[in-house]
């Protein structure tokens, strides 16, 4: 017997395949990966230090050393200021949607979970339809519900019949700046007012997300919160109902149960999904280039937006593609951040 | 302790019936919120442009009026779909072909580097969509592939997450049987064709429907892939030209809905067919983080 296990190490086992073969079987996929993924990013890290149109001659375009990305960091111009304010309105989005979608999902997938109500599959399948479907139909469907006279503001009038009709969608009122409007507050006290980072006063930083933001918002909140509803409800099939059983029987309450059983137990499953949420919310695109363009007053201009703005429309390969870097070192920078603010405290 | 006192059957009940009243009230109402919008929509493409504007909320159409959707028959908006159908179908098949057969290879063939390769996929994976526009369409410009079904086919059908799906899948199928195979004098190929493609149909499906739900709502892609091609553009980004007028302005919600909706439906067939395949493959997002 020794023997054979000895001899199995020394020689090739006859039944296991060739490592070319295993690497045949993966050529095709590599291939793929690298011409179009890894070799791309390369490209892409060296473009953002040329200055380079994207019609010409990838060949004939201009070193330019760091200035891309020092017009969109340090240097005071308009390229500094559109990279602030897409990166204020994306923190907004990111503040805004994360939360409330993850805490919805969370709802929805608990509702899902009672062992008393049936037809769940039904209302399963209704809660993650819309997250399947086209972001451009969505965003669509959307202009028209938040258009003017459309079902938003119908809605709104018949819980507030003496509201007026909102305009949501050609609003660039911050929503901060609107709350302070009420208290009387409509412009900014001197110290706010005066300093600057990035171009933008501290004033203008707190604006908060604007109106025609917020719809995007609501939007972006109503397509994501089906698919992590699912992810929900995987992670909370996996606790076991003896644990349930265990607490019920020494006595605790279903809200002790929830917080003191449910929660902790989900605790990797919330991370995952604010994780996700994170990282799928600071790459908002197709619904601003579908709505709103990055207007009004660039108030939904984002970081994702920059990039295909100033790569397609204006023409400067170079400095979108260093916008492309920014926000990709923001998008690591959060994650990190997140996993430090999240992590086991012992 | 009066807590753990058992309470009498009959308020138990009452309050039991109150509880599930509740849940269903919570789920309707939120089945209301996630599915009206496009039960409105749909009745609103079937409206006349005058009606839209008096009533915008009312489900009856009155008159009942096909100009929209005749819209929908003629203009590019047949090409698109015929686009979308060419691009869907060819991305899917060369991701059934490329990650089955990466996946398995990761999955059961053993070589040096296995863990590494591995690990470098999933990685890839991290890379968001958005940081790839313009990498994309350096390496198309590149490669002359601009404007063409290639260069729009050929990227969507790299894909990091179904390889892992696969080589997921590959997992659970118990080796003596491809052993078995094996003993019986069957080649690598063979096995892999024969026996173990057909054992990981499950995965097969689920990623397919996937990529074609993924691949059919591509929006980024497509766009930045043909820019001089107008004549190429899929549903979404057809759709997206057919808006035209600036916020604010007042918009053909008839045509801009029928669009919509045409564009959904391909989709809801497919998920409401593969629903539980949908599933899965949200469940296997959640493996991969």
């Amino acid at each position: 017997m020794a023997s054979v296990v000895a001899n199995k190490q020394r020689t090739r086992d006859p039944l296991q395949p060739r490592a070319t073969t295993a690497w045949l079987f993966l050529a095709p996929a590599l291939l793929g990966l690298l011409v179009f993924l890894v070799i791309p990013i390369g490209m892409a890290l060296w473009v953002s230090f040329r200055d380079w149109s994207g019609i010409t001659s990838i060949g004939n375009s201009n070193p330019v050393g760091l200035k891309n990305f020092n017009d969109l960091l340090i240097k005071p111009n308009i390229y500094r200021t559109d990279m602030a304010k897409s990166i204020r309105n994306n923190l907004y989005f990111v503040l805004g949607v994360v939360p409330l979608q993850t805490m919805l999902a969370f709802f929805l997938a608990n509702v899902l979970n009672q062992r008393m109500l049936k037809g769940k599959s039904f209302f399963r399948t209704a809660f993650y339809f819309p997250s399947v479907t086209s972001s451009i139909a969505i965003s669509f469907i959307f202009i028209f519900l938040f258009s003017p006279s459309g079902l938003v503001n119908a809605v709104l009038r018949g819980v507030l019949p003496n509201g007026k009709n909102i305009i949501w969608l050609d609003n660039a009122n911050g929503l901060l700046h609107n709350i302070l409007g009420v208290f009387g507050v409509h412009k900014p006290p001197g110290l706010l007012g005066n300093h600057t980072m990035m171009g933008l006063s501290f004033w203008e930083w707190l604006s908060g997300p604007s109106v025609t933001m917020c719809s995007i918002m609501i939007l972006a909140i109503w397509t994501t919160s089906g698919t992590f509803m699912l992810i929900f409800l995987g992670g909370l099939q996996n606790i076991s109902n003896d644990l349930d059983e265990a607490a019920r029987i020494d006595g605790a309450t279903s809200r002790q149960i929830f917080f003191k059983v449910t929660i902790p137990m989900m605790r990797p499953t919330i991370i995952l999904v604010i994780t996700l949420g994170v990282i799928g919310t600071w790459q908002v695109f197709d619904q601003i280039y579908a709505i709103s363009s990055g207007g009004p007053q660039k108030s939904t201009l984002t970081p994702a937006y920059l990039v295909y703005r100033e790569g397609f429309n204006n023409s400067a390969m170079g400095r979108a593609a260093a916008v492309a870097f920014v926000l990709f070192a923001v998008i690591l920078v959060f994650t990190a951040l997140q996993r430090l603010v999240l992590r086991e405290r012992h | 302790m009066a807590i753990a006192m058992p309470r009498s059957k009959g308020r138990r009940s009452g309050r039991s019936i109150i509880r599930r009243a509740l849940g269903y009230t919570v789920l309707a109402f939120f089945a209301v919120v996630f599915i009206y919008p496009f039960v409105l929509s749909l009745a609103t493409s079937f409206k006349s442009q005058a009606d839209v504007g008096a009533r915008p909320i009312g489900l009856l159409p009155k008159p009942f009026d096909l100009r929209a959707w005749r819209f929908m028959t003629r203009y590019d908006v047949p090409r698109w779909a015929l686009n979308s159908v060419i691009v869907t179908t060819s991305v899917t098949f060369l991701r059934i072909v490329l990650d089955s057969m990466a996946g398995y290879s990761l999955a059961r063939l053993s070589f040096r580097g296995r863990a590494s390769i591995s690990g470098a996929i999933v990685a890839t994976m991290a890379v968001p969509g958005i940081v790839l526009a313009i990498p994309r369409f350096l390496v198309l410009k590149q490669l002359g592939m601009l404007n063409s079904y290639t260069g729009m086919i050929l990227p969507l059908a790299t894909d990091a997450f179904g390889i892992f799906l696969m080589k997921q899948f590959f997992e659970s199928i118990p080796r003596e049987i491809e052993e078995a195979a094996r003993i019986d004098g069957a080649n690598t190929f063979q096995v892999f064709s024969k026996v173990v493609l057909p054992l990981a149909a499950p995965g097969v499906i689920t990623l397919s429907i996937l990529s074609f739900q993924g691949v059919w709502n591509e929006f980024l892609h497509i766009l930045i892939s043909r820019p001089s091609r107008p004549d190429l553009a899929t549903l979404p980004v057809g759709l997206a030209t057919l808006r035209g007028g600036a916020v604010g302005q007042s918009l053909d919600f008839p045509i801009l809905l029928a669009g919509s909706i045409l564009t959904i439906i391909p989709v809801a067939i497919v998920f409401f067919i593969f629903q539980r395949f949908f599933v899965s493959g949200v469940a296997a997002t959640g493996v991969k983080g």
